[in-house]
């Protein structure tokens, strides 16, 4: 692999950048891996990126259906956070944040984390309390976080307006570490890492099948051919239930649509990310100066990667009170993506019933800011055959035990 | 020199001059001019800068799909940025601003980026700005955001308003050109209700400029004998400045109407928003012009050929006096007949097409047009306007050439229709090979809810290029729509135009063909975003294959224009680079707005007070005026206490607290769900709905009941009363009536539907007051009417009858631990019940308390509260409430959860007081610590603390919490920590600290 | 905005009056049940992409709740039928076997 440089960029600049090489090879599928990966988005990449790095198994295919990065990876508003409240979800959500601090440097290219602070706003008494709770949690898990008042919010914020007639701010849970990436950039340096370690990218491959014997997994039939492999990680939010049902099995998650839209590019007007739980939309400014908002879920089954455009109207208008200079900016463009909702909402590392497969899924609307975390804790639990201390309280099991990981304990919601 | 003739000019009216002011100097125009076609009439070329290398950039377009000449438009509350100057029509008084430069538009610091564009290639910033780690945030982003961005920031909240609108139709036109026109003329035809609308001013689209006739007529003429019948058609709605932006599942198409853009002020809302259900859609969107790609296409003066004539015939404004026209297809000879016809000089027309015999190429020539066949553009002369072109073979390398001089170039790639609407619910597109360009597949529209396609598409957005060919399809989409949604047969003919003979497009990407790297660096694709052939190309290079991949790489298609200019070039070249065909690259995905739409116009009147809106109980006012400091609950406002004269709320709950304790409070618990669930299964029902046994209970009694969910959480509690043999009236917290009553239903009617139950939410039917304290019973006295004595109503009773006047429910019920009635009145006379209360107790100390008071006193007793000491994932055993859950019933929702290994763990976090050691109060929503950490390195929690309050009634900090194995460690003291403070020690402690008799309430 | 058929008041409700409830005819299980059982009966879905037997409330209608079948990947919905029932009607499944014949069925 070539490395990056401003050194590069200037050869290449003085003969036509025609010295570039390819990001990632395009190889086609062998007959035989130590592990395929299901899913080329973010988690998938991760997954195989970590289980070469960490654990050294680098003889890894990761298969594609469409174009990697292509899911929710490069449909996100790609905003990283770690405060979360219960202890699973804090390690493996502060796990990743921790990764993409020096994710640029490690991938030798630059994703461009920028850690400029995510605000949750507190809007109701319930909710200051339950940030509170949160900001408690977070001083012992060690993730960095500080509840602030409101004049503390308004100098981070200051288009922001506090004391809307319907809900005023009351103070905020901020993580002054949190921030965003550029999301399909985190896809691509990891494919690229993956296929300078010698792995096997292979976009546009659906699989077809999951063969398995004596209840383990075999092989993957694809639309590129048969592949043969004694470990299969499926990774593939948006797709889930189906490949868990090809390997036989069904996965206590929906798929739903939750969308996203951007405004027309300003010049900067706010530096933070903020989240407002309680009128269900989060804001952030990108660097190109779109502000990138994001809302709710539809609360019905889909798969078509649109969502209903009454949700938009709702978080527009709820960020409108929040952010009134909103108003006469424009909505440029909106999309949707499908995200896998599990029982308690938090996300699935696990064994599944069949030898060899396993599933990493469930990620609701965190995926993103998980990516590195994910990839990590997913790559040992294949690796080893057993879920390591981050991945441990993520199993299957847990549904069949009632010991769930529910965060929405704290975000403001009376359950 | 772009000028203003004497002649043409159709869609303005000279005898309306008007001023407006562009970056502080003053310009005229006339009334229907656009902020382009004004500035482009006094020779304002240059409108603004490029987003990445701050180049100069003039107005390519004439209409939505302008990416360079965006403005600043309005001032302070008024003010908008990132406005297309070629669709926003001028008033008097119009101020505007163009962006992105600074300190000026001619003299912009920014431009230093281009001499190093190309060090700056696609992507370059991938490669680079990754040491330090922490320079990124603190110093490259900084300066990247600074120089990013285009507009300006508004800073004044917003002067005007906005609406949303429904409406229903038949079938919606979208877009009143031509094709549209005909397209609603056909629908209308067979009956059935037809929408029409437009996004500009003006009906007729671009057949006006380019000419024709129509059933005889001139366009012209056609169009305003149309638009003439549509309107005194009974069944058809039209809007002009309207735009169909986007289509969603099952018809739904949304719409924006800029009612006040052109005439800002009070009188109208500024956008309106259609919510539009359509049971058939009929696209008549057009097609937008192609740019071609060749060096210096950038520069203010080269224009899209069809928005020159454009300019020339609907505004009477001549971009150049010399202009060169370059094409790959017949429909710019139309543009430069136009001009020669106007008395201006066209120096030539250059055709990548080796040879050209059409009959509008022939025109040309007959008119004294040089020609140049198999001919491009090698580069263009001049900086900030065109002075001249470099005209070379096309098939060459652009190496040698003629000079031509000329100050404007007309530029035509051949047409795109617009498929936008059509994809945005998944209409899928074929490749054209014939006319280059991807046009709807009929056979693959999107479907609805009945499967069915529901987007038809109508004219050149269907693919039919020609006028005679546009019309005849149009109509017969028209006719299709309205019968598909039962209209009448019609004999209505297809309006008819004359057959064009015309020659094949040559589907030319790159000009000429052979250019080098240098040449290719500097052919734009994506003006706004400064994306150009060689980034594409360098994208293809690395791997970026997938068009999604290329687009997000190079950010083409990516600015405020989304690509309406550059997507299908890009792909073009994509696909070239790849050597593939075109459809296999495919294109990216389209989604709505069409054109950007105002958040404004998207929130609608929902604003300020009409965000939500604000539920308040019959008392309402009083407590305003009682100088309740309020706290929203759910949609609800109730009083978190009444400040009296300089208290702060804590002083108040204080004053409240030992008010109630020691003299009578009153509450307003109106907000309390109150259901009543009746019939003869109502017993069984409640049964199985609440942990305890509400069957048994006796008429005239209450009990506290427990719900918990299917998955053995508790979700709400309250007391029920028997109201008589098969009424039961279930009170639950203010948070839950809605939700209750809808867990209830859906039990009812999706579980037991067999079960004969009905319920009734009654919540905003009753006011409710609690009366509270030792003196309550003396307050009810006073008013009379009913026993209201320990003997005649004891605890946990209720009874019915008339108290002062009143026809009252009074139960005998205490989440104070005090002697205590609440009061249920019908609504209306809740404010009345509680002047009286209030009367009566003026002797008695009587003050009114609010919901902090609420917390501390039921705190003080133990009582855990929905919210707190539950968070949803709490089990009624955890907060030692076994004794609420029925040991003889077989089932009720949540049992069987309760009993999975997890819930039954003796390991988890049970209900207990704590007491701080020194007194004081522990924060809110502090843990209990353990020894050591776990694997994952955070420190072991054993605990935290549910409710914490300081108690005026003990003079201490009181807490609850949730502890492991808490209740068989009584006694014991643990460690609390605080944030930035030293941790506090606790006892754990039973979590009743006030009156563990209960000896109070009963009384 | 999708839009559905109430089978009780016969009119279309725009999604906006509807509040969806997830998977149909799931059978409850209780008391005496294995723990895998219970599990299944609350968590496990089958999510399907095509045709989703699924749960509505006209909430700001009747308030009545009703089922669907409706396509998770194209929206079209098969048809509407009432809650009061542990499968689907039978002419409704013959209709959307013939309109989707690789279908293998509501189960």
């Amino acid at each position: 692999m070539r490395r990056y440089s401003a050194f590069a960029i200037a050869r290449e600049g003085l003969r036509y950048h025609t010295g570039w090489e390819r990001a990632w090879a395009s190889p086609e599928p062998k007959k035989r891996y130590d592990a395929i990966v299901v899913g080329a988005g973010g988690h998938g990449l991760a997954t195989a990126y970590y289980l070469g790095k960490n654990h050294g198994i680098k003889n890894v295919a990761v298969i594609e259906k469409g174009w990697l990065g292509g899911g929710n990876t490069g449909r996100n508003t790609t905003i990283i956070r770690s405060n979360y409240l219960q202890d699973p979800s804090a390690a493996i959500y502060e796990k990743a944040r921790s990764l993409y601090e020096t994710m640029s440097q490690d991938l030798n290219m630059n994703v461009m984390f920028s850690p400029r602070g995510v605000i949750m706003l507190a809007q109701t008494h319930h909710e200051v309390r339950g940030y509170q709770r949160t900001a408690h949690a977070n001083a012992l898990q060690g993730v960095a976080t500080e509840w602030i008042g409101p004049q503390r919010v308004k100098e981070l914020v200051p288009i922001i307006r506090l004391d809307g007639p319907r809900y005023p701010v009351l103070g905020g849970l901020w993580q002054p570490r949190g921030g965003t990436a550029r999301h399909d950039a985190v896809a691509w340096a990891y494919a690229r890492a993956c296929s300078a370690m010698g792995m096997d990218i292979i976009q546009n491959c659906a699989v077809t099948g999951i063969e398995t014997e004596d209840g383990a997994v075999k092989a993957v039939n694809t639309t590129k051919g048969r592949i043969e492999t004694a470990k299969l990680a499926l990774v593939v939010a948006g797709h889930s239930s189906e490949l868990a049902g090809m390997a036989g099995f069904r996965l206590p998650i929906e798929s739903v649509a939750l969308q996203a839209l951007v405004s027309e590019p300003i010049k900067p007007a706010m530096d933070v990310v903020v989240m407002a739980n309680t009128v269900h939309g989060y804001m952030s400014q990108s660097d190109k100066g779109e502000m990138v908002i994001g809302g709710g879920t539809d609360g019905f089954n889909n798969y078509t990667q649109r969502g209903s455009f009454h949700h938009v109207e709702e978080t527009v208008r709820a960020l409108v009170e929040t952010f009134p200079m909103l108003s006469r900016l424009k909505m440029m463009r909106q999309w949707g993506g499908i995200v896998d909702m599990t029982g308690d909402r938090s996300p699935i590392l696990s064994k599944t019933p069949v030898g060899g497969i396993y599933v990493n899924a469930g990620w609701g609307t965190g995926g993103f800011k998980s990516i590195p975390g994910s990839g990590w804790a997913m790559a040992e639990l294949v690796a080893k055959d057993a879920p390591g201390p981050l991945a441990a309280a993520f199993g299957l099991d847990r549904f069949r035990e009632g010991r769930f990981i529910d965060e929405s304990v704290a975000a403001g919601v009376a359950h | 020199m772009s000028t203003r003739l004497e002649s043409l000019g159709r869609l303005i009216d000279r005898s309306q001059p008007m001023t407006f002011t562009f970056n502080g100097r003053s310009f005229k125009g006339y009334a229907g001019d656009t902020l382009a076609s004004a500035l482009l009439g006094a020779d304002q070329m240059m409108l603004g800068r490029s987003f990445k290398y701050h180049r100069p950039r003039g107005a390519v377009a004439s209409g939505a799909e302008e990416p360079n000449a965006l403005v600043g438009l309005g001032q302070g509350g008024r003010f908008e940025p990132d406005q297309r100057a070629t669709t926003t029509e001028i008033f008097p008084g119009l101020v505007a601003k163009s962006q992105n430069h600074w300190p000026s538009l001619e003299y912009d610091i920014g431009a230093v980026n281009s001499l190093f564009a190309r060090f700056l290639p696609a992507g370059f910033y991938y490669k680079t700005f990754m040491a330090p780690p922490a320079a990124w945030k603190t110093v490259f982003e900084p300066f990247i955001r600074q120089s990013a961005g285009l507009g300006a920031v508004p800073e004044e909240p917003d002067a005007d308003r906005y609406e949303h609108l429904y409406h229903h139709a038949d079938v919606a036109v979208v877009g009143g050109g031509v094709a549209g026109l005909a397209a609603a003329k056909a629908a209308a035809a067979t009956g059935v209700k037809v929408l029409l609308l437009e996004q500009s001013a003006h009906w007729g689209g671009r057949a006006p400029v380019d000419g024709g006739e129509i059933d005889g007529m001139a366009a012209e003429d056609w169009v305003s004998a149309s638009v003439a019948e549509l309107e005194a058609a009974p069944n058809v709605t039209m809007r002009l400045r309207m735009q169909g932006f986007g289509v969603y599942d099952h018809g739904y198409l949304i719409a924006h109407e800029r009612v006040g853009d052109h005439a800002p002020g009070e009188a109208a809302p500024r956008h309106r928003l259609w919510r539009i259900r359509a049971g058939r859609i009929v696209t008549a969107t057009g097609a937008l012009e192609r740019p071609l790609a060749f060096a210096g296409n950038d520069v203010p003066g080269v224009m899209l050929a069809s928005a020159m004539r454009d300019y020339l015939v609907n505004w009477g404004v001549a971009i150049g006096r010399r202009v060169v026209v370059v094409t790959n297809n017949d429909d710019a000879y139309r543009t430069a007949l136009a001009f020669k016809s106007a008395g201006l000089d066209v120096a030539a027309v250059l055709d990548a097409r080796a040879s050209v015999i059409s009959p509008l190429a022939q025109a040309a020539r007959e008119a004294g047009i040089s020609v140049l066949e198999g001919r491009g553009i090698g580069a263009v002369k001049g900086r900030n306007r065109v002075s001249g072109v470099l005209a070379v073979r096309q098939q060459g390398d652009g190496g040698a050439g003629e000079e031509i001089a000329c100050d404007a170039v007309a530029m035509s790639g051949g047409w795109s229709p617009v498929v936008h609407l059509w994809s945005h619910c998944g209409g899928k597109l074929l490749w054209d090979e014939a006319d280059a360009m991807f046009r709807p597949d009929p056979a693959r529209a999107p479907s609805g809810a009945d499967g069915a396609g529901f987007v038809l598409t109508a004219g050149s957005a269907s693919g039919a290029l020609t006028l005679a060919g546009g019309l005849a399809d149009a109509h017969a989409a028209g006719k299709a729509a309205g019968r598909a949604m039962g209209g009448k047969a019609s004999r209505k003919a297809a309006p008819k135009a004359g057959a064009e003979a015309s020659q094949p497009i040559a589907p030319v990407w790159i000009m000429p063909e052979g250019a080098g790297p240098a040449k290719r660096a500097k052919m734009w694709l994506d003006f706004q975003n400064d994306v150009k052939v060689s980034d594409v190309q360098l994208a293809a290079r690395e791997g970026y294959q997938s068009v999604e991949h290329t687009k997000r790489y190079t950010t083409l298609g990516m600015a405020t224009d989304q690509g309406k200019l550059s997507n299908i070039n890009g792909l073009a070249v994509l696909s070239q680079a790849l050597s593939q065909p075109i459809p296999a690259t495919g294109t990216t995905t389209f989604r709505p707005p069409y054109t950007p739409v105002s958040f404004g116009a998207i929130a609608g009147e929902a604003a300020g007070e009409l965000f939500q809106p604000v539920r308040q109980t019959p008392i309402h006012a009083w407590h305003e005026a009682h100088h309740a400091h309020w706290e929203p609950v759910g949609h609800w406002r109730r009083p978190y206490a009444y400040l009296r004269g300089t208290e702060t709320p804590a002083d108040a709950v204080t004053r409240e607290v030992v008010n109630t304790r020691e003299n009578v409070g009153l509450l307003d618990a109106s907000t309390l769900g109150k259901i009543v669930v009746k019939g003869p299964d109502a017993g069984r029902f409640l049964d199985m709905l609440y942990t305890g046994m509400m069957s048994t209970l006796p008429v005239g009694k209450c009990r506290y009941g427990l719900m918990c969910n299917e998955n053995g959480f508790l979700i709400d509690d309250g007391v029920v009363a028997r109201l008589d043999d098969d009424t039961w009236l279930c009170h639950t917290t203010t948070g839950g009536a809605d939700r209750i009553h809808a867990h209830m239903e859906e039990w009812l009617q999706t579980e037991w539907w067999d079960w004969r139950v009905y319920t009734a939410n009654l919540t905003e039917q009753y006011a409710q007051i609690a009366v509270v304290g030792p003196k309550a019973r003396a307050v009810l006295e006073a008013l009379g009417g009913m026993d209201v004595s320990r003997e005649a109503l004891p605890f946990m009773t209720w009874a019915e009858g008339e108290l002062g006047g009143f026809p009252v429910r009074l139960f005998r019920i205490s989440f104070s631990g005090e002697l205590s009635y609440e009061i249920a009145v019908p609504a209306s006379m809740g404010q009345a019940l509680w002047d009286r209360l209030w009367q009566a107790g003026q002797t008695r100390g009587i003050m009114p308390y609010g919901t902090e008071t609420l917390h501390v006193l039921r705190a003080e007793k133990g009582f855990i509260m929905i919210g707190d000491e539950t968070d949803g994932t709490v089990i009624p055993q955890d907060l030692g409430l076994n004794w609420a859950i029925s040991k003889k019933k077989d089932d009720y929702l949540g049992k069987r959860a309760q009993s999975r290994s997890f819930m039954a763990s003796e390991d988890r976090w049970r209900l207990v007081g704590l007491e701080t050691l020194d007194g004081s109060v522990i924060p809110d929503g502090a843990y209990v610590v353990a020894e050591g950490r776990n694997a994952n390195g955070q420190r072991n929690m054993q605990g935290r603390v549910t409710s914490t309050y300081y108690s005026p009634t003990l003079k201490r900090g009181i807490a609850m919490g949730l502890v492991a194995h808490g209740p068989e460690r009584m006694g014991e003291v643990v460690t609390i920590p605080t944030i930035g403070g030293p941790a506090i020690k606790a006892k754990i402690v039973d979590p009743v600290f006030y009156d563990k008799e209960g000896a109070k309430q009963d009384v | 905005m999708l839009i559905l058929e109430c089978p009780y008041c016969g009119i279309m409700a725009d999604e906006t009056e509807l509040t969806p409830g997830g998977e149909a005819h799931l059978k409850r299980a209780t008391v005496g049940s294995t723990d895998d059982a219970f599990e299944s009966y609350l968590f496990d879905r089958k999510n399907p992409k095509g045709v989703h037997f699924e749960r509505w409330r006209h909430s700001a209608g009747c308030g009545k709740w009703f089922h669907a079948a409706r396509s998770t990947t194209t929206l079209e919905v098969y048809g509407t039928y009432a809650a009061q029932v542990s499968e689907p009607p039978k002419e409704l499944v013959a209709k959307i076997k013939k309109k989707c014949p690789g279908w293998e069925g509501w189960q």
